[in-house]
């Protein structure tokens, strides 16, 4: 029998003890390969939040699954430890043990963090130290693994850069072998960690923190951005899957969790990238170009995870699916050959057209579902500055249809705080809102499932690196909370409020991701000094603590406002622009401009607009070129 | 027809709950691809039947459930495809086919289950403790207090003990399992320790169920026979 790391005692004591003792169906085990003597490298691949929610993580997935094809390799996973377990580690000094072996990661080659989302830093820091790895990578000697970073928030590494040695920025299916390949003929020759980061900088994609230098000038922003020798590439290039036939490295047998994981079913990406352009949108720009995978072999491998699971539900992965050339041939097969074997087949990201209607009648009990329209703005004016592609006439008619096919329940997602924002776009939430409870009245009363519900929900907006908003300014925590109030009140005035339901995030947590999500490097203190101070799972609203954020930035003589609230001229050199993500720098910046004279740009379908991303080779920019 | 199946759950399988355990399962049939029945309604769900639910900690060799199939399959051919999709810790030890309806319905039979009780290390009461399990039994009455969500009542449990032995530093348990007289080891483990004038330590205990009992009463008399012993093999 396998040995656990952490005593029956602590086990029996803690929440959900089968988050910690791997072992489940699929996960890799190579102990037999350890024992027989062979040489392995060994990676920790850590999604930094509890288990249920980083086992739903497919892009961890897929490098857990690739990185256990190479028999050299041995890739386990670990996950944050809840506070009740993280408590008694550190009460009893247990260093943080990887889940399949159960061995301390301390022990390890690679330890590999997911950036998921900037509220995660804190979590990092805890895993490092729970692990007894230096929190700063200046402080690891020779014996401590190499910390890498991936994920969306990698695009910017530099608030995280003094705790990684290394960053991998792009999708992680092209460079790993190098990086594995370099690191074991490193230490076969002798070589030194040192060593090891001078050559990794040299591959594609790679970016090693240390081996740059900033300097600021007087007023705070950057004066130069350079790397220390001449042998470390000024531009790290981004890395990604051109051809999703033989780049991509499809999941076989995902890892069946024995608790129930947020994703608890098959995840099926049938495309990566976006070709909308939403201005505020990072993911649809830094995954350019967009690339379907081909049909057929979805087909093949929903089929395959399906049989190797034995989960009951399918979903399928991606931005935007409705842009998915062969999604009814791949819906329609979905539903014919695995519904009667009671699989449900979930699509999320669906623009509501009579096409999406018919497959969700077909996937969903409609009584119980209900629509997601995700407008983002109110007004037709502020989705033109934003570019969102959809108008009141798509919304009004997909709600008409749904509620003529017995549908009642819709959900509307929307922003605040996008640039240019007036009284009147904000006011228009709850136009909208009212526009779509009176056509459920159109549908006449013996065809009508009750009364319309309509939630409202909105989240308040944070310019991002990479978008064309990464130089406008952020609003304030009090600007939210009055644009809040407009979208209430106006909501209280029209004719079916009892039938609109209102619900808004809080300003806080948004102002700290926006700082982050734009910092420099000199964050690093900030994020260090908030972890020291208790902060930690600052994703979950009920831990977060706003007081320990401000108080380290205090200490660490940081102004959060200088980060949110500033807008960045064009020519200013930002944090990341070190980083070269295939879409042009120009390009965005004309995005920008666009957004202010409120013209919208055409989606790659319709007409390029030449943004950059066509150097990669790939994907939607040669569609029309046969 | 329905399939009775008896599982280990063992080592680390310990700590996956009975819920989880039920997932666990679900999924593993559909990898195994049994013709297994689903209920009606929009989103059809397998249907099983567990014994007895297994408490997080403890161990099981006897462990059951029930389950529904729309074709015949012989029993070893269902055992040997089960166990190619079990984890370390779980094997399947034998599936029979058993009485349909309710009658049959393994939850509703159980009336024992055998328990194996070892100290954790260092957690060992002092002295010789197993020579004082006879005068422990021999109480007319063993009364514990049992707190529920809404009162507190003294229960006797001597009725509820149907075997208790030592066996070197291992204890032997048979214990009342129905819902109405459900008896945990814990239990009786505490109470025998108190009444020793031991106090009892947390997590003192390895706990293994080494098999579930119906009652097939003759004569008036409990007939414990274990759940598997009720079905046929399918050859």
């Amino acid at each position: 029998m396998r040995k656990l790391a952490l005593k029956d005692e602590i086990l029996l004591q803690v929440d959900k003890a089968a988050r910690y003792i791997g072992g489940e169906f699929n996960s890799v085990d190579k102990s037999q390969s350890l024992k027989d003597g062979k040489e392995l490298l060994r990676f920790a691949m850590c999604f930094p939040d509890v288990y249920e929610i980083g086992m739903s993580n497919l892009g961890m997935m897929i490098l857990y699954n690739m990185f256990n094809e190479r028999e050299d390799v041995w890739c386990e996973r670990l996950f944050s430890p809840w506070v009740d377990l993280d408590r008694i580690m550190r009460e009893e000094k247990i260093p943080l043990f990887a889940l399949e072996s159960q061995d301390p990661v301390k022990d390890f080659d690679f330890l590999g963090i997911t950036l998921g989302y900037e509220m995660c830093y804190t979590n990092v820091l805890q895993i490092l130290d729970l692990s007894q790895i230096p929190l700063l990578a200046r402080d690891r000697g020779e014996d401590m693994p190499l910390v890498i970073g991936g994920g969306a928030c990698a695009y910017n590494p530099e608030p995280m850069a003094d705790f990684f040695d290394l960053f991998y920025i792009g999708e992680g299916e092209t460079v790993y072998d190098a990086i594995f390949d370099l690191y074991l003929e490193n230490r076969r020759q002798g070589g030194s960690r040192k060593d090891f980061l001078r050559k990794a900088a040299g591959i594609p994609g790679i970016y090693v923190p240390s081996l740059y230098s900033v300097t600021y000038h007087p007023d705070g922003t950057i004066e130069s951005f350079s790397p220390l020798f001449p042998d470390v590439p000024k531009k790290v290039v981004k890395q990604l899957v051109t051809d999703m036939e033989t780049g991509y490295r499809p999941i076989k047998a995902p890892v069946v969790p024995f608790i129930k994981a947020t994703q608890d079913r098959v995840t099926l990406e049938i495309q990566r990238g976006c070709i909308r352009g939403c201005r505020f949108c990072q993911a649809g720009m830094i995954y350019r170009p967009t690339r379907e995978r081909d049909v057929e072999t979805l087909k093949a491998s929903a089929r395959e995870m399906l049989r190797n699971t034995g989960h009951e539900e399918i979903s399928l992965s991606s931005l935007s699916s409705s842009d998915y050339s062969d999604l009814k041939e791949l819906t329609d097969y979905l539903i014919r050959e695995f519904k009667r074997d009671g699989v449900n087949i979930s699509l999320p990201s669906l623009r509501i057209d009579a096409f999406a209607l018919d497959v969700m009648r077909q996937v969903q009990d409609i009584r119980k579902s209900s629509l997601t329209f995700a407008p983002e703005a109110g007004s037709q004016r502020m989705r033109d500055v934003i570019n969102k592609g959809l108008t009141e006439e798509d919304i009004l008619h997909g709600a008409s249809e749904a509620f003529h096919g017995g549908w009642n329940r819709v959900k509307l997602y929307f922003m605040l705080g996008l640039p240019t924002e007036t009284e009147e776009d904000i006011k228009g939430i709850a136009h909208l809102a009212e526009k779509i409870a009176e056509i459920y009245y159109d549908v006449p009363k013996e065809q009508r499932n009750g009364k319309v519900q309509i939630v409202v929900s909105t989240s308040f907006f944070v310019p991002k690196p990479f978008t064309p908003f990464q130089w406008a300014p952020m609003n304030t925590e009090q600007d939210f909370i009055r644009k809040a109030g407009i979208v209430k009140n106006e909501i209280r005035s029209v004719l079916n409020q009892r039938s609109i339901k209102y619900s808004w995030h809080e300003p806080d947590v948004t102002s700290l991701e926006g700082f982050l999500a734009r910092g420099d490097r000199r964050l690093g203190p900030v994020i260090l000094k908030a972890y020291q101070k208790g902060a930690l799972y600052d994703a979950w609203s009920e831990y977060f603590h706003y007081d320990l954020w401000k108080e380290a930035m205090a200490e660490a003589g940081v102004d959060m406002e200088f980060y949110t609230l500033r807008e960045r001229s064009t020519d200013e050199i930002l944090p990341w622009d070190f980083i070269d993500f295939g879409v042009r720098r120009q390009f965005l910046a004309q995005e920008w401009e666009q957004a202010r004279q409120e013209t919208v740009t055409p989606n790659c379908r319709q007409k390029c607009s030449l943004c950059g991303a066509k150097r990669f080779g790939g994907g939607v920019c040669y569609e029309n070129a046969n | 027809m329905k399939m009775r199946i008896k599982f280990s759950k063992e080592g680390s399988m310990k700590f996956v709950g009975h819920l989880d355990t039920m997932r666990y399962f679900q999924k593993a049939i559909r990898r195994a691809g049994l013709p297994v029945a689903y209920s009606g309604g929009f989103s059809p769900h397998m249907i099983l039947s567990f014994a007895a639910p297994l408490g997080v900690g403890t161990e099981s060799r006897g462990e059951y459930f029930d389950m529904e199939l729309t074709e015949s399959l012989p029993s070893r051919e269902i055992v040997e495809r089960l166990n190619r999709q079990m984890v370390e810790g779980v094997r399947i030890l034998g599936a029979r086919q058993v009485e349909e309806g309710k009658a049959g319905k393994a939850m509703s039979l159980v009336a024992a289950a055998d328990y194996q009780v070892e100290f954790r290390e260092g957690k060992n009461p002092g002295g010789s403790w197993q020579e004082r399990i006879p005068e422990f039994l021999s109480r007319e009455t063993i009364p514990v207090n049992k707190k529920t969500k809404r009162s507190e009542k003294t229960v006797d449990i001597r009725p509820f003990i149907y075997r208790m032995e030592a066996e070197e530093e291992r204890i032997f348990l048979r214990l009342a399992s129905a819902s109405a007289n459900y008896t945990k080891p814990e239990l009786v483990m505490d109470t025998f320790l108190a009444w020793m004038g031991e106090e009892p330590a947390p997590y003192a205990y390895r706990i293994t169920r080494l098999e579930v009992y119906a009652d097939t009463k003759e004569e008036g008399h409990h007939n414990f026979v274990p759940l598997m012993e009720l079905g046929e093999e399918v050859l």
